[in-house]
């Protein structure tokens, strides 16, 4: 957003000898605009409206296991808030999201480090960071179950050696959330890192120039500078953050057995009960209730984010 | 992300509907069965099991020269999700593998081609419990593949080195839980058994050999809240808590099949599916064996179960997705599966051979034992009430809740379940 506000409010200042005046050249480009638009358009509401829609609509239907649906109105929404299992999901889900976020100040940290001029091997580090980002998911919940098990896991072994107990991280309830989360920061991280990089170049050097004739040393100039300025990303981050996390499934499916582990119940986010009731148990009306349910609990969370950031968020 | 789901799912629904769009040519008119190139879809979800059937897919394509068939292997673990969204977007595999938990959803919804007609007098060649498995509504709609039923594997060098006598037939599960108490060695890492928590390998046999039921024979009733089912949980239950079995937190970590065929276990019960994985495990090579299950205080009967080919109904090719259920189920494609010691097939006269292709272990037992197997517990809507178990048989293992409240639990919630299907 920064980026592009920079990027925008550039343009505007500079004039350009011999260039037609921004209102005709607007005008203008609509054509063409719409022309390069039209087709991702097209895509846009076929892979992505229609199934909001449709979606929205089956949430009021009877589906069958094979397609075919009739009209039930709000049983399914009575279903999903009589059945006992929604508490516990949207607890769950509300506790990743929650520890996803602290991702966001350790990508700033990170991403102001790498920033530093002068840094030897800066790409080597860009890189190691971005892994996580690039691998998929399966890969990296299949290593860090063999990392986190109980019995021949290389962190257990660690805890044993010292003299702590090993813990099963994968199947104690709440523990096994949090970690979860934190595979989840670790995997997102990467993306957080380039976004604050970019956000962390459009912050005028002369500011850090200024502060440092007046003293400040560092840490100062990372709290007083780069901290207020880059606030508009942060805030891009977390609204992203939170959206992505309420949806999280992949990792909980893949890490947290939902056959074998005895602590899956307790561990299943609002997306996996949504995918067990319309994948495994066959009743994809119900899943949709749960999809509604779970679209308006994110809109409120993200109007609550907008709501909050007039007291945070500082535009130049 | 629900979303990044749907528009993945479309997408690959999309694809597969261009694909089966050039590969398919139309049918002729002459009974569907097409004379021009035809290419049929076969889904699996054994990659072990690739080797042999591609063999016999090629016995069919040398008869049926214009036929093709391409086998797609989808991992056991998103094979249904898969299947289900393929055949409602109209673009399903046109010959699959049904098991029986999900036969009757596919049946009931009109998604299979009656195979009577194909499997023709073959019908009879088949174990009547198979076939009736597949028979909905007076029609055969799954041409029995291969049959399995349990065994106890055991590591005969783990017994060797407690100084015990191997088990044999007629044993009880007395003997069975003070061998597994026995094998146990904490220090070394090695365990007895382990209490898998999947019905058909371990509980479901021991509620029938207590004298009990998982479901009533009408289809309609759980027996989980009977004594003797309470007697079958308790079985492994109960080796939990003495520290012959694992956790069902270690469980979840390590399949306790790696932890046997690693030879850290005595004893562990599979099916026969598994008995050529631990006939050549590294870890068991020359000294496995394997028995018929305990007797418990009723019998010691086995679950037997079997997959079936299938033939999409609203496949483009359906007369030849008919023929072909009916060939990979037949007595050449049940030869080759034998021989290869694969997995015993379901055609009466080939089983002898695959008990051959095995001549490190006893697999004879697997074969007796079918003789007096009882049926898979299904219902129309089995993975329903299949959550609900799995839920209440981890919280009991897990000691959340005692094996009397969770079976109590199990049951109102599955009669509950039944009594909507």
């Amino acid at each position: 957003m920064t980026v592009l506000e920079q990027e925008i409010s550039t343009t505007r200042g500079r004039t350009i000898p011999g260039a037609p005046t921004r209102r005709r050249r607007n005008r203008k480009s609509n054509w063409w605009a719409l022309l390069f638009i039209g087709p991702a358009f097209v895509g846009l509401a076929a892979f992505y409206f229609w199934p909001i829609v449709r979606g929205i609509e089956m949430a009021f239907e009877k589906v069958g296991a094979f397609g075919g649906s009739s009209w039930v109105g709000l049983d399914n929404f009575v279903t999903v808030f009589t059945q006992p299992e929604l508490g516990g999901a949207l607890l769950n889900t509300l506790l990743y999201a929650g520890i996803a976020l602290l991702g966001i100040p350790i990508a700033l940290v990170i991403a102001a480090l790498l920033n530093t001029a002068g840094l030897r091997f800066r790409g080597t580090f860009r890189v190691i960071y971005f892994l996580p980002v690039v691998t998929m998911p399966v890969a990296v919940s299949l290593v860090w179950r063999l990392l986190l098990n109980v019995d021949n896991g290389i962190i257990n072994t660690v805890l044993r050696g010292i003299g702590l107990p090993g813990v099963a991280w994968l199947s104690t309830p709440v523990v096994n959330v949090v970690v979860v989360a934190l595979v989840g920061i670790w995997m997102g991280l990467g993306t957080q890192i380039i976004i604050f990089i970019a956000g962390l170049q459009g912050v005028p050097e002369s500011l850090y120039e200024a502060a440092e004739l007046d003293g400040a040393g560092p840490v100062r100039r990372f709290l007083s500078i780069t901290v207020p300025l880059i606030s508009p990303t942060t805030f891009l981050l977390c609204v992203l953050s939170v959206i992505a996390s309420m949806q999280v499934f992949d990792l909980i499916y893949l890490m947290i057995d939902p056959a074998t582990n005895p602590a899956y119940p307790a561990s299943r986010s609002m997306v996996s009960l949504f995918f067990e009731k319309g994948f495994m148990t066959h009743d994809q009306g119900y899943a949709a209730a749960i999809a509604c349910v779970l679209l308006v609990i994110i809109l409120i969370l993200s109007a609550i984010q907008f709501g909050l950031q007039k007291k945070w968020v500082h535009y130049e | 992300m629900p979303h990044r789901f749907v528009v993945a799912t479309s997408v690959a629904a999309a694809a597969a509907v261009a694909l089966s769009a050039c590969s398919a040519s139309s049918s002729a008119a002459d009974g569907g069965l097409s004379k021009g190139p035809v290419t049929l879809n076969y889904a699996i979800w054994d990659q072990n099991q690739q080797p042999a059937l591609k063999k016999a897919a090629d016995e069919f394509t040398k008869s049926n020269p214009n036929v093709k068939v391409d086998i797609v292997v989808v991992p056991a673990k998103d094979y249904w999700t898969k299947l289900q969204t393929q055949l409602t977007a109209g673009a399903g595999p046109d010959v699959f593998w049904l098991n029986g938990p999900n036969f009757q959803l596919y049946a009931s919804n009109n998604q299979l081609a009656p195979l009577d007609d194909a499997v023709g007098r073959d019908k009879g060649n088949y174990p009547k419990s198979l076939v009736d498995l597949y028979t909905y509504n007076g029609k055969l709609y799954g041409a029995p593949k291969d049959y399995d039923t349990i065994g106890v594997y055991y590591n005969k060098a783990l017994f060797d080195a407690a100084g015990l006598a191997y088990p044999k037939a007629g044993w009880t599960w007395e003997e069975f839980q003070a061998d597994a108490k026995k094998l146990s060695d904490p220090a070394k890492g090695v365990w007895g058994t382990a209490s898998a928590p999947y019905g058909q390998m371990t509980f479901y046999n021991t509620i029938l050999q207590a004298g009990g039921h998982i479901i009533s024979s009408d289809g309609k009733t759980s027996g989980y809240d009977s004594p003797e089912a309470l007697q079958g949980i308790n079985f492994w239950n109960d080796l939990i808590k003495n520290g012959s079995s694992p956790s069902l937190q270690q469980i979840t970590d390590t399949w306790p099949g790696d932890t046997f065929s690693s030879g850290k276990m005595g004893m562990f019960w599979d099916g026969s599916w598994a008995a050529g994985t631990y006939s050549k495990a590294d870890g068991l090579k020359g000294h496995v064996g394997v028995a018929p299950l305990p007797a418990g205080p009723d019998s010691n009967v086995s679950v037997i179960h079997g997959l079936a080919n299938v033939a999409n109904a609203k496949s483009k090719n359906v007369g030849w997705a008919e023929k072909l259920a009916a060939f990979l189920s037949g007595k050449q494609s049940a030869e080759i599966q034998a021989t290869t010691g694969t997995v015993i097939p379901a055609y009466n006269g080939t089983q002898q051979d695959w008990v051959k292709a095995l001549p490190d272990l006893d697999a004879q037992i697997f074969l007796d034992e079918a003789k007096v197997a009882a049926p898979y517990p299904i219902s129309k809507n089995t993975a329903v009430w299949n959550a609900f178990e799995a839920t209440q048989i981890n919280n009991i293992y897990s000691g959340k809740t005692t094996p009397e409240q969770g079976l109590q639990d199990l049951a109102k919630q599955m009669n509950d379940a039944l009594a909507k299907e």
